[in-house]
């Protein structure tokens, strides 16, 4: 990473924790403002976190690694989170989920080379008695029991 | 003007509620956004105010506006409340969820706060012991005695914490009650904040749930008024399962990993930021202002046994009518499963039943007596948990079910305790061991017929390992030789729940054996054994 690119970090980190100053708690939160931002807590953004909250970079790197939502390098640009849980497998959630990653071309738990899409598992969205369930791009669908459906999330994700 | 009522619940805008209130709205009507009245094969459900009252139509789309309101659709089902689903419903918690308009603080009416408020705090917390309410997390534990310790213990500072990490798959009742009657939550914090003397709460919500996380965000700006001098705010998880562990949640909260504490101390006495604290589930404060409104006396009439008052039960998984639905204590799993819940969607037989999430107990349809009552159903070596219902039809494989308990508890552990980090990986491969196995061409009823070719012994593979009695079967014509691994495996398996049943800090690890041997119990057929007898008896 160039070095104006991890004193954009910096600065954006800064503003971010001068607007949480005084929270309790305040390092996920933080966190969630900085994914929000940059798509990613990436290792620039934990050496500026440990310094805005006089933490030490282990103590941060080990709460960032401890939760699946924070990323290191960013998500394609759409996103396609697909439930595994066992009331989706219930409906056939797993032959879906094979149709659904050979359809978008991407493995479960990757992003495409062309950085088009990212599939990744979801272990509940609480629409349990409508599965197979995804979000895709934050949008809950439901009900993901075909081609139609397929297809029509392959068209977002196009887009 | 005609008004038209129309679910924002993310269950419904999943189906595309969001488009038929788009296109209700440009027909000129009067739009009013609700939560979700809880039976999803009618959704999305539009129901319009008439001079005979609300009359829903669903499921319906964005093109059916003309027939909806001049009354011809097919789809009409007249008065909601009306219909079986919900005439059969003990609606304590979710009275207002899908009939009001959740953020329309004009309507709600704080009659369990300005009660509570009435009363001197141990008045309140006596209220909620004498209404029998158990914690609805899953523990079952009395929410009174907890409150109680918290009045109890002094301190300059305490907290009030909703845990709204509603991480179990078939359980949604948190995220519809947050989302559709928020104020509910709010009011019910309030008053614990009255009982106790905290000033201030958190509702932690899982970040997988984006549209309970806006709703209680707002609703909680619009409250802040009504519930003063106590104040409220969100916390959003960040995708960990165990920080639905209160410990856990409390560290997460603080910024830390969501570790597991050791318990004591209670965090009662010790808790958020090491100050006494009450934590309940969102369904446990959201019974408190039913309660404080209408008497201890009303909802403890409700219930069966120990198990007082409601219960939102959440039907899921493959099933007909899923949905929500309220009830006292005392309906039987059957009655759930078949009556209400309609049997499968795939119109194929129930097999089994998984009841409380990852990690409740697998049920067979001989098990439908059970009344649903925390004691019946720990007796019966399972748990209602936060009472959600995940139906599967005769196709599933119990094995692989049973692996997949294993590998979440490997995924989620929080890695503080041996026997949940490390037993739980080894679950999943002693498992593996086993559906390998079960694969082997001569099953062990043609005992005596000569072994498979080679392709056969190969697919065992991993399996074959030094100490399993690999050299005996390879040198052997017997396939008797093979099936003994499996047994030893499955002896290995129920040691291994054993250890991570007893061991384990907490409900993780000391719960994931609930599904696995649940299965191997009810479902040996999968693990390649002879089948229970209580199946082959039907």
């Amino acid at each position: 990473m160039s070095i104006e690119k991890e004193e954009a970090v910096e600065a954006l980190v800064a503003r971010l924790a001068a607007a949480r100053k005084g929270e309790r708690g305040a390092l996920l939160p933080l966190l969630h403002d900085i994914q929000h931002e940059l798509g990613r807590v990436d290792g620039a953004a934990v050496a500026a976190v440990a310094a805005e909250l006089n933490l030490s970079r282990a103590e941060v790197h080990g709460v960032v690694s401890f939760y699946h939502d924070f990323r290191e390098r960013p998500a394609g640009r759409h996103h396609v989170q697909y439930c595994r849980a066992e009331s989706c497998q219930s409906r056939g959630g797993a032959v879906i989920e094979a149709a659904l990653a050979e359809r978008l071309r991407v493995a479960m738990g990757e992003t495409r080379a062309d950085g088009q899409v990212t599939l990744e598992p979801v272990y509940c969205l609480g629409l349990c008695a409508i599965g197979p369930n995804a979000l895709v791009d934050g949008a809950p669908v439901a009900r993901i029991d075909g081609t139609a459906a397929i297809e029509r999330i392959a068209a977002t994700v196009a887009a | 003007m005609t008004r038209v009522y129309i679910s924002r619940d993310m269950a419904s805008v999943a189906l595309g509620s969001d488009a038929v209130a788009e296109a209700f709205a440009r027909a000129g009507c009067e739009v009013v956004r609700t939560g979700s009245r809880g039976l999803f094969a009618i959704e999305p459900l539009v129901e319009v105010e008439t001079a005979e009252g609300r009359i829903g139509y669903g499921p319906v789309g964005p093109d059916d506006v003309a027939a909806i309101l001049d009354g011809s659709h097919g789809h009409r089902l007249g008065k909601v409340e009306a219909l079986p689903f919900f005439a059969k419903q003990q609606r304590f918690t979710f009275a207002r969820c899908g009939v009001a308009d959740p953020l329309d603080i004009a309507s709600y009416d704080w009659r369990g706060l300005k009660a509570a408020r009435a009363m001197a705090p141990q008045a309140v917390v006596d209220a909620v012991k004498a209404s029998g309410l158990r914690g609805r997390g899953g523990a079952g534990f009395p929410t009174g005695i907890k409150w109680q310790t918290v009045l109890a213990t002094a301190a300059d500072e305490k907290f009030i914490v909703c845990n709204a990490d509603e991480g179990d798959s078939g359980t949604f009742a948190d995220r519809m009650l947050m989302e559709g009657d928020p104020f509910c939550l709010i009011e019910g914090m309030a008053i614990a904040g009255h009982a106790v003397g905290a000033g201030h709460g958190y509702v932690y919500i899982r970040s997988e749930y984006p549209y309970a996380i806006d709703t209680m965000r707002r609703a909680i700006e619009l409250a802040a008024s009504k519930i003063a001098p106590f104040t409220l705010e969100v916390r959003v998880g960040a995708g960990a399962y165990v920080c639905g562990e209160e410990t856990a949640l409390l560290d997460s909260i603080e910024g830390k990993r969501g570790q597991v504490r050791a318990k004591p101390p209670l965090p009662a006495i010790q808790g958020l930021f090491g100050k006494p604290t009450v934590i309940n589930n969102v369904l446990s404060l959201a019974a408190v202002p039913f309660i404080l409104a209408e008497g201890a006396d009303a909802y403890a009439a409700v219930g069966f046994g120990r198990s007082r008052g409601t219960m939102p039960v959440q039907i899921a998984g493959n099933v007909k009518n899923g949905g929500l639905f309220e009830i006292g204590f005392g309906i039987t799993l059957g009655e759930l499963v078949e009556e209400i819940g309609g049997g499968t969607a795939s119109g194929r037989p129930v097999r089994a039943v998984q009841v409380g999430g990852p990690l409740g107990a697998y049920m067979p349809p001989s098990m439908f007596h059970l009344p649903f009552d925390y004691e019946a159903f720990a007796a019966a070596g399972g748990l209602i948990g936060h009472a959600g219902i995940t139906v599967f039809d005769d196709s599933v494989d119990m094995a692989r079910m049973a692996r997949f308990a294993m590998e979440f508890c490997a995924v989620e552990s929080c890695g503080k305790c041996t026997p949940c980090r490390i037993g739980s990986t080894r679950g999943v491969e002693t498992i593996d061991r086993i559906i390998e196995a079960r694969a082997l061409p001569v099953a062990p009823a043609e005992a005596g017929a000569v072994m498979g070719p080679g392709g056969a012994l190969a697919s065992y593979g991993p399996g074959l390992r030094r100490g399993d009695g690999v050299e005996a079967a390879l040198g052997s014509r017997s396939p008797l030789r093979l099936d003994r691994a499996r047994d030893k495996d499955i002896g290995l398996l129920r040691d291994l729940c054993d250890t991570m049943k007893y061991g384990s800090l907490c409900a993780l690890g000391g719960f994931t054996p609930y599904p696995v041997l649940s299965a191997l119990d009810h479902f040996p057929e999968d693990f390649g054994g002879a089948p229970a007898l209580h199946e082959a008896a039907e």
